[in-house]
């Protein structure tokens, strides 16, 4: 029987009836008083030298407020990275500079060069088409192979090379990993491309900063998924205010995905410039503008080694990678090849040895950064790809070969530095092979074939990382910053609750979730209970969302906010009662003495801890607590997904025909929730698989800079999901038990859609054993046709 | 500087434009209807969308001097007087169909258009319909089957919402 309240129901969203009639606050909808407009001037070439930049027309046209150069941010920070990763030889990573404006040189298309303040947006567009910009173009560099060479023509001059850094993770001795692959019974091996994408939450970023010269205060409206996070970099790294002075505010956002997660330059700008021109600035991203600025996801170019003995056990993995960072590391960049990636490819296997290779390379592309899954993707379809290549090469059932060599004891130590808790790798497999049923396949493909189409099937795991992260170990790693959460539980006198949250809800549904969390430990009604995020003036020092992190870590915070209330609001309560404070008993909001009928609703005792007349001495009044709560290690959703498409052979064109999700996300607080997050990676996973690419042509000009050109999925490209989260092994190590959803289906779709489709060609007579994705039609043809 | 005039959510509505002020400009900057959102600026996204004389229109795609003398409605103008979601609003609320409410407007706005025209449309009639909204939150899922919903249909085979 579902429950219809707290923890286990399925609530519906509150936060839905202002998105459903327009009355969102969005931070384009946010207009102060006042306001100027800023356009970018932003370069069209890929790679070049400014040798003269003249705005003294454009100073001139109607409603210039002021235009910006490069020389005006002299002497100011530049955007910073929040991870210091060591290379192979304990070295730092090559650092370079990133300029809020050009300096000198720009470095992709759509580098910022310069930024025209107006009265209206239409007169900064005008004028910055009257500034004259002299570039000296330089040699492209995007093949990201040509750019580890010798002598490639340098992106950053201060730089020894175009390597940031060149990284490795598990077996450091290469002999003992030769003599593993020598020592095989079956070596499988797999060159593959992990395709660029655009994240492109369907609201582009937007900034609105305004300056009071009365008060030398500063407040940033942004499109974040981290309001502290960005204040605590702009302050302190970029344009060195104090951290009090400065207010940001992230209200409702439209979607991250992970690209809202870093601190961009136009947040920097409008900051700066609120204040260079004492007048309120705003930015809106058009599109298009997006396309050039937003941080990128993926972009590895890999190959793969499995080495398996003569019973199939898998014996050794060795990977080799170019990761693409574009032209800056943006804020999070640098984590994201290594510490995302390279730790998750044990996967759901106890494969003994493992040696991971990065190398990640500067190119003339746009930034890349975390998108859903960040390195976990990349990881999974490395390996579910390789396994499933195993599986035919060996003539074996590719479920079998999984099962075969899954993890089954916790907690298991992989040998790439992770510890996983909990899991069930084989009851998870086991829902899926129900939900999917998959032994009506054969039936099934029978009746496409009879209709002229190829049926596939293709089945993966996958496991991920989430709840990120353990301070202590991620400042090993070279994280800069913490990656607690805090939660402030204040308690109104009337008995009512906000709750203060370092997390921010950007269509995960906290404001629904959150309280169901808080009024099943009190025995409350959920409305009774408000969540409060996005805001540094209101919200204790949190991180924010990101990593599938929000629940395990600052809902952890809250349950121990929580937890230091009702432990208050007992002692209160047995002052009340002339009772002994370890007799009260709290349930259904009623404080009971044991054994008694003696008891005291919550509303009583929350109006006395604020009109303390009758009170205990040796407690103060009020009800409010606050607690951070640093996460022991990182949670460890897994899951398996089977795709079933078909494919025409005529024209090469996949269908989605089916596709089920079994995932274990530990306990579950709303699962109408959970199931939607995960329809929501599994939409993005099979646009990587089918449609999605962000494609430079041999300059670095941006093909794909519109929705014209770039495919993003659409309804009728996309099938219903079947999706089963009845496989849980809670999460050992935060209270609540969980483990995160956002990213799961991102991560665990792409390779499934590409093993299905595999098999179906090699079912109808193709032995084709990888096509890149995504999968167009095109592609799939010469596959089959050559 | 041109004025233009129309009805919007039943009132008279107007004011000074550009020859190049959008519909949506004038709706979100002039009017302070921000409901209507911009999400792209090809005409793909569909988050703009409004109705202008019973159509659904992309507003970004339609000059605001285009639409003088227009009857004009906005997400604005879709729950009751009270406050009361209309039928569609109310089924995205139940199945879902919303997560980050960005594209949201837009979806509501074509579904009303939709419904007007084929009152019980099957799921690969609205999969087809909504190929100028697109959402990036809810893989179209429970968008699908909110409208499903709203044109009265049981929804309840579906897999879980």
């Amino acid at each position: 029987m579902p429950k219809d309240s707290g923890i286990g129901a399925s609530s519906k969203r509150r936060e839905d009836v202002r998105f459903l009639t327009g009355a969102g606050n969005y931070t384009d909808d946010i207009n102060v008083h006042g306001q100027a407009y800023v356009h970018f001037l932003r370069s069209d070439i890929a790679h070049g030298r400014i040798t003269n930049i003249d705005t003294s027309a454009a100073e001139g046209m109607p409603g210039v407020v002021k235009v910006f150069t490069g020389k005006d941010f002299e002497g100011v920070g530049g955007m910073p990275c929040g991870w210091e990763v060591t290379d192979r030889h304990g070295a730092p990573m090559q650092e370079p500079p990133h300029p809020i404006l050009a300096q000198g040189k720009v470095r992709h298309v759509g580098d910022p060069i310069a930024a025209v303040v107006a009265d209206s947006l239409e007169q900064a567009r005008d004028a910055a088409e009257a500034i004259e910009v002299d570039i000296e173009e330089l040699p492209a560099v995007l093949d990201m192979k040509a750019a580890a060479q010798d002598g490639a023509t340098l992106i950053h001059d201060d730089l020894k090379n175009n390597i940031c850094y060149d990284w490795h993770l598990g077996e450091e001795d290469n002999d003992k990993v030769n003599e593993v692959f020598a020592n095989a019974a079956h070596v499988t091996t797999l060159d593959l491309i992990n395709n660029r994408l655009v994240a492109n939450p369907m609201e582009p970023r937007v900034a609105v900063a305004e300056y009071s010269r009365g008060t030398d205060e500063y407040t940033l409206y942004t499109t974040s998924q981290n309001p502290h996070v960005i204040r605590l970099l702009m302050c302190a790294f970029v344009l060195g205010l104090p951290e009090h002075k400065v207010r940001v505010v992230a209200p409702d956002v439209g979607g991250g995905f992970g690209t809202k997660i870093f601190h961009y330059a136009e947040e920097a700008f409008c900051t700066f410039a609120a204040k260079a021109c004492n007048r309120p600035v705003k930015w809106t991203a058009s599109r298009s503008e997006a396309f050039m600025s937003d941080a990128q996801g993926r972009d590895h170019v890999s190959t793969i080694e499995l080495a398996l003995d003569a019973d199939n056990n898998f014996t050794g993995l060795r990977t080799n990678t170019y990761a693409n960072l574009g032209a800056y590391l943006s804020t999070f960049s640098s984590s994201v090849p290594t510490w995302l990636h390279g730790t998750l490819m044990a996967g759901n296997y106890k494969t003994p040895v493992i040696q991971v290779n990065v190398k990640a390379m500067f190119t003339n592309t746009v930034p890349v950064d975390a998108y859903r899954g960040a390195g976990r993707p990349e990881a999974t379809y490395q390996l579910e790809r390789v396994i499933d290549k195993a599986a035919r090469e060996l003539g074996v059932d590719p479920i079998a070969l999984r099962r075969q060599n899954f993890i089954t004891q916790f907690p298991y130590d992989t040998p790439v530095a992770l510890t996983y808790d909990t899991g069930d790798y084989n009851g998870t497999m086991d829902k899926l092979e129900a939900a999917a049923d998959l032994a009506g396949f054969a039936a099934r493909r029978a009746k496409s074939e009879a209709n002229g189409k190829l049926r596939g099937l293709g089945v993966n795991c996958y496991i991920e990382a989430c709840g990120i992260a353990p301070s202590n170990i991620v400042g090993m790693l070279g994280a800069r910053a913490g990656l607690y959460d805090a939660a402030t539980v204040r308690v109104n006198a009337t008995g009512s609750i906000s709750v203060m949250v370092g997390a921010h809800s950007h269509g995960q549904g906290h404001e629904t979730a959150f309280p169901q969390v808080v009024a099943d430990m009190i025995g409350i009604d959920e409305s009774l209970v408000e969540i409060v995020h996005g805001d540094t003036s209101k919200i204790p020092f949190g991180m924010g969302t990101y990593g599938s992190r929000s629940l395990a870590v600052c809902g952890s915070a809250m349950v121990k906010a929580t937890e230091k209330v009702i432990e208050k609001a007992k002692k209160i309560a047995a002052h009340l009662l002339e009772a002994s404070e370890a007799d009260i008993e709290l349930k259904d909001g009623q404080f009971s003495v044991a054994g008694t009928d003696k008891s005291v609703a919550w509303g009583d005792v929350t109006l006395t801890a604020y009109v303390p007349h009758n009170f205990p001495l040796e407690v103060e009044p009020g009800l409010e607590e606050t607690a951070f709560y640093d996460p022991a290690n990182f949670t460890f959703p897994a899951g398996a997904y089977a795709c079933e498409v078909e494919v025409d052979p005529e024209t090469g064109q996949v269908t989605i025909e089916a596709f089920t999700a079994a995932d274990d996300f530990g306990n579950i607080v709303n699962p109408m929730i959970v199931d939607g997050q995960v329809h929501g990676g599994i939409g993005q996973g099979i646009g990587q698989a089918l449609l999605e690419n962000c494609a430079y042509d041999e300059n670095g000009q941006l093909l794909s800079a519109s929705f014209m050109d770039y495919a993003m999925p659409r309804a009728d490209d996309l099938p219903f999901y079947a999706v089963d989260h009845t496989s849980q092994t809670p999460c050992t190590h935060n209270p609540l038990g969980v483990k995160g959803c956002g990213e799961a289906g991102a991560i665990g779709s792409p390779p499934a859609v590409v093993n299905a489709v595999l098999d179906a060609l090699n079912s109808g007579g193709t032995a084709v054993d990888h096509i890149d994705m995504p999968m167009s039609p095109s592609r799939v043809w010469t596959a089959m046709h050559g | 500087m041109t004025q233009v005039s129309m009805t919007v959510n039943g009132k008279s509505v107007s004011g000074d434009v550009e020859g190049r002020t959008l519909l949506s400009s004038f709706l979100r900057d002039h009017l302070s209807l921000t409901g209507t959102h911009v999400g792209c600026d090809t005409a793909q996204c569909g988050a703009c969308v409004v109705h202008v004389n019973g159509e659904a229109v992309k507003s970004c795609n339609m000059l605001a001097l285009e639409a003088d003398g227009a009857d004009v409605g906005t997400i604005e103008g879709q729950a009751a007087e009270d406050g009361t979601l209309n039928v569609i609003q109310q089924a995205f609320q139940d199945h879902h169909g919303l997560q980050c409410g960005f594209c949201t407007p837009g979806m509501v706005m074509s579904t009303a258009a939709l419904l007007k025209d084929n009152p019980r449309p099957t799921e690969g009639e609205i999969r087809k319909y909504l190929e100028g909204n697109l959402c990036r939150c809810t893989g179209y899922h429970n968008i699908v089957k909110a409208i499903m919903a709203a044109s009265g249909q049981d929804v309840s085979s579906i897999a879980a919402e």
